[in-house]
């Protein structure tokens, strides 16, 4: 167990509008650790996909609620996670597979493999007709004080 | 997010503005194969100066439009990409199925 220095945590409605304003909150969060532009862009988007998931696939023909909580971690640590009570998935490592999607053509099967590759660890969790959480740690890079 | 289609010499080329994610994407994927069947161009551009995010949304346009324009013999171009769709689209294998600048 790490030992948690602040967190957030919000809650809201699975509508498309909330990507962008999930993302934003989450770079806002993440700004006290003095990230980079880079840094920034990668959690942004790692939110931005599972987010997405949860409105999309989580939710598919309803609304439904979505809590993200963004926690700092001892050692420059951010955890993010994105939690939906929805559909759930029925295999995990299946969906985890680049390109694998039961989304239509808009959806390319990319967005675990995303947040895979832009953060340090990633984990999930989903039970079908009950929702899925997912978990993602990013370490940010200490930079010289100025 | 705005999207402006412009075609001139066999070259069509979209320009887009705003965030390319899942919300801002909504009837994209219709507007560019609306745009590529109405021209059938030789070559296809993305201008994504006006882009200021993109998640896997953008990868879904990206493989659409690379897919339609390889049956036309085509080609495909994304112009002007910042860092962050940049390495979206590397992060997804995309960087090496068509030119990225
Ligand atoms: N929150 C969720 N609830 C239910 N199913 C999910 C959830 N997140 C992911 N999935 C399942 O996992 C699959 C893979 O997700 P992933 O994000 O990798 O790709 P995608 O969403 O289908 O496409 P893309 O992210 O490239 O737009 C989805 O197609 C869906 O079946
Ligand atoms: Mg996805």
């Amino acid at each position: 167990m790490q030992r948690m220095e602040n967190y957030v945590t919000l809650e809201f409605l699975s509508r498309s509008s909330n990507e962008g304003f999930a993302r934003v909150a989450a770079a806002g969060f993440a700004a006290q650790l003095d990230p980079t532009l880079d840094e920034l862009g990668d959690i942004k988007t790692a939110v931005s996909e599972a987010v997405t998931n949860a409105i999309v696939h989580g939710y598919p023909d309803q609304l439904g609620k979505i809590v993200m909580k963004l926690k700092l971690l001892e050692n420059n640590t951010l955890e993010i996670t994105v939690r939906d009570w929805g559909k759930g998935i029925e295999d995990i490592q299946q969906a985890r597979q680049p390109l694998f999607t039961t989304g239509g053509e808009e959806r390319s099967g990319m967005g675990f493999t995303i947040m895979e590759s832009f953060m340090d660890r990633l984990t999930v969790k989903s039970t079908p007709g009950r929702g899925t959480t997912v978990t993602m740690r990013r370490r940010i890079s200490a930079r010289i004080k100025r | 997010m705005e999207v402006t289609a412009t075609y001139r010499d066999r070259i069509l080329e979209l320009h887009l503005k705003g965030e390319l994610d899942h919300h801002g994407a909504r009837g994209l994927l219709t507007k560019l194969e609306r745009e590529i069947e109405a021209t059938l161009p030789a070559e296809l551009v993305l201008d994504f100066s006006g882009v200021t995010f993109m998640d896997s949304a953008g990868i879904a346009v990206a493989l659409r439009g690379w897919q339609r324009m390889r049956e036309l013999g085509g080609c495909v171009k994304l112009y002007h990409v910042a860092p962050q769709p940049k390495k979206v689209l590397e992060a997804a294998g995309v960087g090496r199925m068509m030119t990225v600048q």
